[in-house]
């Protein structure tokens, strides 16, 4: 029987090439614009993930709750200990410790006093072990302007922005003043070794970055540190893997009645990320939904227009005694062999173009040069549910646009089938 | 006789509002008896701040002179803080710090960030101006703090360049010399809260020995500022408050 509904397509073209090309562009968009929304907003992802958030990261829990202060009094304490601890309980993680600071950056004259000054905001980063991956990890070496990395810990990178605003460039002199973890006033000479591009108005206006020792030196956060980010081993954020990990390290190490005890949160538990890493995985639905909609209409039409070219047919085929839940039931079947070859070529297709666009798309022309916050190439990213997910769009709307043409059979009324076969 | 009553009854009534009214000063004499006891021309100060932080307790010391809008200070302890030097000459603040040998100028909003970590702003350490010529005083109520009755004064203030829009006082009715205040942003949001203890007789003026601040916007337990000596009027030599004092 499947033969016969087969060979029916394979004859008559006008019967399943529309339809299956119909079924292959829908189910081509549907493959490419998952695999381009995974990419880019997995960049996105990622991009948060070296930048700010790790996949996942330690802080004190009273740190954590004032985080959007930057609030150096309540770090973390006793990091020697809190790093062996993570090792021991996560073997494989790499675990990088971050301080974010600010303070009034101060340029001096001949005479050693005020020239110019502005407030400025940081992050240190560990510059010099020679395990510390940092340096790569947010893309430091591409996002320089002017100037070189730091060589010794008494050097500092500034925005260019930044610079351009205090009249200072690499190799000029100046003072950080800021405030220790203990609330003492902390003043600080740095020599700017070079100024980047951060690619953010409020880190252009302001940003530094520094080596964490010499920060942890002017700050007196010795065994102290803001933030402890931990990389899973894959280097992807996973974040069933992610959350386990922060579950059994909070159920161990953090208490609850102590706010300077330690809490790990993962990517998603971090500030926008829930939305995103939502948003990513809602996307798929919205996308197959919409497709899967206009698809079955498309074919719903088109449904209805095989049905009148095959008005004869059917009404002959009803004369000659065949069920009209028969000859419904014979349409869909031959649908859904129409949605499958569509899908299968329209994946093909969908996934042809994403592959194209894995290499990326280079915005950095309309960036005004790279830096650190946003990859100047946006990517599509091929994963594994992209093989399948154009069949559900393809398959179901075939089927249901064919549901839907298929109802008129049953109003035909075999008396008057006579009548219309003698005329 | 009814018409004697009617007279003497006018005369009581008259005599309590007038009496009344006699006690209750203005809030512009209230002001002006607490500048009597709080400015001088000079003056000499020994200190001790002691700022509760959310972790720990730290005590900073310094010796101020000051002389109507400048001033200048010398850290003494602890180490990290030995040798820093703050000078205030008119409208401006300099700092010079031993360890990076450095003059750095605060200016602008960076004169309302904390002092050493403290509940203190800058601005708060700047602030000379004699209350009755940046505020407009009324006295509301009466109210006791401890055993002590006081009056209650809500200042609003005069002129644009002050820290604190409103403030509110608890004045000794004795000695007029504030025993707690309430200082507001132009909003009406609370920004700090001080408590004078520890009030002392210096010639013919009350003074603090100890001021408690406690900023609204930050966490700890505010900071102790601890006066271990203080001279008014005294002679302060020209080349103290001058630059050539930060080195």
């Amino acid at each position: 029987m499947l033969r016969f509904y087969l060979k029916g397509l394979f004859r008559d073209r006008s019967r399943s090439l529309m339809p299956i090309i119909v079924v292959a562009v829908g189910v081509s968009l549907v493959v490419l614009m998952h695999c381009w929304v995974t990419g880019v907003l997995g960049d996105m992802v990622v991009f948060n993930a070296r930048f700010a958030t790790g996949h996942v990261k330690v802080m004190s829990r009273a740190y954590n709750e004032n985080i959007g202060q930057q609030p150096n009094d309540l770090a973390l304490m006793g990091t020697d200990q809190i790093l062996k601890d993570l090792e021991k309980e996560f073997p494989g993680v790499e675990w990088v410790e971050r301080i974010q600071f600010g303070g009034l950056v101060d340029a001096p004259d001949e005479n050693g006093e005020t020239r110019a000054q502005g407030p400025g905001g940081g992050m240190a980063i560990d510059f010099f072990s020679p395990e510390s991956k940092e340096v790569e990890r947010l893309n430091l070496q591409k996002a320089i302007i002017r100037g070189r990395l730091p060589e010794v810990p008494e050097e500092i990178m500034l925005s260019e922005d930044f610079a351009n605003k205090l009249e200072v460039g690499p190799g000029d002199a100046v003072t950080l003043i800021s405030t220790t973890m203990f609330g003492a006033m902390s003043i600080t000479n740095f020599t700017i070794s070079g100024t980047l591009k951060f690619g953010a108005a409020a880190l252009d206006r302001g940003g530094m970055i520094a080596d964490i020792n010499s920060i942890r030196l002017a700050l007196d956060m010795q065994d102290a540190t803001g933030e402890i980010l931990g990389y899973l081993p894959s280097g992807e954020y996973d974040d069933l893997l992610a959350n386990a990990m922060s579950s059994t390290f909070n159920e161990k190490y953090s208490k609850p009645e102590d706010e300077f005890s330690p809490i790990m949160l993962s990517l998603r538990e971090q500030g926008t990320m829930t939305m995103m890493l939502d948003i990513m995985g809602y996307f798929k639905g919205v996308i197959i939904g919409i497709f899967m909609m206009a698809m079955a209409i498309v074919l719903w039409n088109s449904g209805l227009l095989g049905g009148l070219r095959r008005y004869g047919e059917m009404g002959l085929r009803i004369a000659i005694g065949e069920e009209k839940r028969h000859i419904y039931r014979s349409l869909v079947v031959e649908s859904l062999f129409i949605g499958i070859a569509g899908s299968v070529v329209g994946t093909v297709f969908g996934l042809l173009f994403a592959s194209l666009l894995t290499r990326g798309l280079d915005i950095g022309g309309m960036m005004q040069g790279s830096n650190m916050m946003m990859q100047g190439v946006m990517k599509a990213r091929i994963t594994t549910d992209a093989y399948y997910i154009g069949f559900i769009p393809g398959v179901f709307a075939t089927a249901l646009g064919t549901a839907l043409a298929g109802i008129g059979i049953f109003k035909r009324k075999t008396a008057q089938l006579f009548k219309e076969l003698q005329a | 006789m009814i018409r004697i009553k009617y007279i003497a009854e006018i005369t009581i009534l008259m005599t309590l509002i007038s009496g009344s009214l006699w006690a209750q000063p203005s809030g512009k004499e209230i002001l002006d008896k607490i500048d009597a006891n709080m400015s001088s021309d000079t003056r000499y100060v020994k200190s001790k701040m002691v700022i509760h932080g959310p972790r720990s307790s730290r005590t900073v010391e310094s010796e101020s002179w000051a002389e109507g809008k400048s001033s200048f200070t010398e850290y003494l302890a602890p180490a990290r803080e030995k040798g820093t030097k703050m000078l205030k000459l008119q409208d401006k603040l300099w700092i010079f710090s031993p360890s990076t040998d450095r003059t750095i100028q605060i200016s602008g909003h960076m004169l309302r960030q904390s002092v050493m970590g403290s509940d203190l702003s800058y601005e708060d350490m700047m602030d000379d101006k004699k209350l009755s010529d940046i505020y407009d005083a009324v006295v509301v109520e009466s109210e006791t703090i401890g055993e002590t009755d006081c009056w209650v004064v809500e200042m609003k203030a005069t002129v644009e360049e002050v820290a604190y829009q409103m403030r509110k006082l608890w004045v000794d009715k004795d000695r007029y010399i504030p025993l707690k205040e309430e200082l507001y942003a132009k909003s009406g949001k609370m920004l700090k809260k001080t408590e004078l203890t520890n009030i002392t007789k210096h010639g013919s003026r009350w003074y603090p020995g100890k001021i408690t601040f406690k900023d609204m916007l930050k966490q700890g337990a505010g900071t102790e500022f601890i006066v271990d000596e203080i001279k008014f009027d005294v002679e302060i030599p020209e080349h103290i408050l001058s630059k050539a004092s930060l080195r």
